[in-house]
């Protein structure tokens, strides 16, 4: 009897949710756990995270005393005796780190290229614009996104073009003298506006069941795809103008923006390509059988879902098209990565290549990153499969 | 039996006319001179072994096949490569699909407005008030605000009805609409089928729920190998196969 009790009470005592469950011990959790599941698994898991800390020993504390520690951040004072110069690489000598006078000293023509000084205002202007607009398009809460976006893509680029280019009152600024990181903007901007749209229309194209259209489009795609983006820079500069009526000038800028666009396009069209084969042939179907016509089927049914799978790839093209833009300067334009460069060949900086890469690469990086990561965002926003918005 | 009693009779006015219908798929031989003449109000069941050509024959009814001979004329326009002619029949013709078939991007309320207000040209507002009268007809008024994703079979497909009614079409095909559901969720569907036969709706069923054809159907048609083998009134077709296949078709599916 006593026995039955017993039994009952250690029953009781065992049911779940009686007691409130311990946490596990210290040894299982927290810094120390995950230490041991992570990096000390096992000899083989040992032995790489030793030889992952000797790295991280070797590059860390030399790139830190380089870049911060022993760094010159401002202009020395002038020592005694010493003519008056502009700052120059000799103004470091002092320390053995960076020579970030270097960035400071040439952020303007980094930034600007050889657009006139006076006229840079003009330069901050669209910057401006531009920055807002990007925010106000991307932010969720915005309440005139749709009024924005169209005079994002309409009275923008005019309104740029005219404050870049110069005319109807301002004192104009030939394309030549464009450059800089506002160069590069302009080059990845447009290349990335225009190429999205002319991708979804070749990748359509090459679906297409009009065997004219789709000859077309594959033609195209395949004949950019095979061919490097140098050459086609090469081309659109040497050869473009046989082609055309003596007489008729081109401008190198237009020229160049035209070979980077379609360039990407072609492989735009290709991601596109594949966001619209993972659509199950229901969901055209589905959309024929109510009656919309080909365009709106596009337009409000498949592109929606097959550019959505498409994101990360979009955006990987994106990413790419950037960086692929510092190839103009094989064509003689001076593009933020060429500038900064040319800026180290000056005599008076010789010996600050490494500064001028390093600051060049945290510039792309940051743009990249923050592409990168908006489009993980977004891939996270448009989820809708199984909860809502 | 009470409740084909309730279900109005097919007028003689022919909504649908298929004449020596033929199709290929490369050298497979789909559809073999199909003659059907389908009369507004007609509820019609096509049932037969897969592979026999009854979804290929609805499915040209609404274009979503070519065919490469004969005569199909829906609603008085005839099927040709006229895209207008297409989109017109199209417009005028709902079909529902064995997967469903909807948009999983829109929520079910913009699943039901998209072709009103894209195709009909329908005001926003008022195609939301004849979507959700639909939505409560098929009795998920309160899901209007979901993905299909979220929903379950059944549901998804009762959606899918509602979006080829808001259409407002004069004819319903349904492909296997039940095939792809979990049991249990058969008979919420096949409800909704019944209350749209009451309503008078022209209906092409291909399906294999026999109980349905029973109590909804004017006329069961027995396809095999792209033929149109046998067709009569339900009682008539169940009780009295007249071909050797029919009876054997019958006896695979009646049997469990």
């Amino acid at each position: 009897m006593a026995d039955t009790t017993a039994n009952n009470n250690l029953n009781a005592q065992m049911e779940p949710g009686l007691r409130p469950s311990l946490p596990p011990p210290t040894i299982e959790t927290g810094a120390i756990g995950w230490v041991r599941h992570n990096l000390f698994s096992g000899w083989l898991n040992t032995l790489l995270t030793v030889f992952a800390i000797y790295i991280l020993y070797l590059v860390i504390p030399p790139f830190v005393s380089w870049a911060f520690i022993n760094a010159t951040w401002t202009v020395p004072p002038l020592a005694a005796g010493a003519a008056d110069h502009p700052p120059q690489f000799g103004d470091c000598r002092a320390n053995a780190g960076a020579c970030w006078i270097f960035v400071e000293a040439r952020l303007p023509q980094f930034i600007y290229g050889f657009y006139p000084a006076p006229e840079r205002w003009r330069v901050d202007i669209v910057f401006v614009i531009l920055a807002l607009s990007v925010v106000g398009l991307l932010s969720e809460r915005f309440k005139f996104k749709r009024q924005l976006g169209i005079f994002f893509f309409t009275a923008f680029p005019v309104l740029a073009f005219w404050l870049l280019y110069g005319g109807l009152g301002l004192e104009v600024v030939e394309t030549r003298l464009w450059g800089g990181f506002m160069l590069t903007l302009i080059l990845s901007g447009i290349g990335i506006v225009f190429s999205l749209p002319l991708g979804v229309l070749l990748a359509l194209g090459r679906r297409s069941e009009l065997p004219v259209v789709h000859m077309l489009c594959v033609l195209l795609i395949e004949f950019v795809r095979g061919v490097p983006l140098l050459t086609i820079l090469f081309m659109a500069n040497v050869m473009l103008p046989f082609f055309l009526p003596p007489g008729v000038e081109f401008n190198v800028l237009l020229r160049v923006l035209l070979g980077v666009t379609i360039f990407a396009a072609a492989y735009m069209a290709e991601v596109v390509r594949g966001g619209l084969q993972a659509l199950p042939k229901g969901q055209y179907e589905g959309a024929m059988a109510m009656g919309l016509g080909y365009w709106q089927m596009m337009r409000l049914i498949i592109l929606p879902q097959a550019l959505r799978i498409a994101i990360p790839g979009i955006v990987n093209n994106f990413i790419s098209l950037a960086q692929d833009t510092t190839l103009v300067a094989i064509v003689g334009l001076y593009d933020f990565l060429n500038i900064v460069r040319a800026g180290s060949r000056d005599t008076n900086w010789l010996g600050t290549e490494i500064e001028g890469y390093a600051f060049c690469a945290l510039v792309y990086w940051v743009f990249c990153f923050a592409m990168s990561r908006y489009s993980m965002h977004l891939e996270r926003k448009l989820h809708t499969g199984h909860k809502k918005r | 039996m009470a409740q084909a009693a309730q279900i109005p009779a097919a007028s003689d006015q022919p909504m649908i006319e298929l004449s020596a219908v033929n199709k290929w798929y490369g050298q497979f031989h789909v559809l073999k001179d199909i003659n059907l003449t389908v009369y507004t109000g007609e509820r019609i069941v096509v049932c037969g072994p897969s592979g026999s050509g009854k979804s290929t024959m609805i499915r040209c009814i609404n274009r979503l096949e070519e065919h490469q001979k004969g005569r199909i004329v829906v609603d008085g326009a005839e099927l040709t490569h006229d895209l207008k002619k297409i989109e017109q029949v199209r417009r005028e013709v709902g079909m529902v699909f064995q997967h469903f078939n909807l948009f999983p991007h829109l929520t079910v309320l913009e699943n039901l407005t998209l072709a009103p207000i894209w195709v009909r040209k329908m005001p926003k507002k008022e195609a939301e008030e004849v979507a959700m009268t639909y939505l409560k007809r098929v009795k998920i008024p309160e899901q209007a605000a979901k993905y299909p994703g979220q929903l379950s079979g059944g549901q998804q497909q009762r959606v899918a009805i509602a979006r080829s009614l808001c259409m407002n079409p004069k004819v319903m095909l349904f492909d296997e609409p039940t095939s792809a559901l979990d049991p249990e969720m058969i008979k919420e569907v096949l409800d909704v089928m019944i209350e749209l036969a009451k309503s008078g709706m022209t209906m092409i069923c291909v399906t294999h729920e026999m109980g349905f054809a029973r109590t909804v159907a004017n006329r069961v048609i027995f396809m095999d190998r792209g033929e149109i083998i046998e067709q009569n009134e339900p009682e008539e077709f169940f009780k009295n196969p007249k071909s050797e296949r029919t009876r054997l078709f019958l006896s695979q599916i009646l049997h469990h």
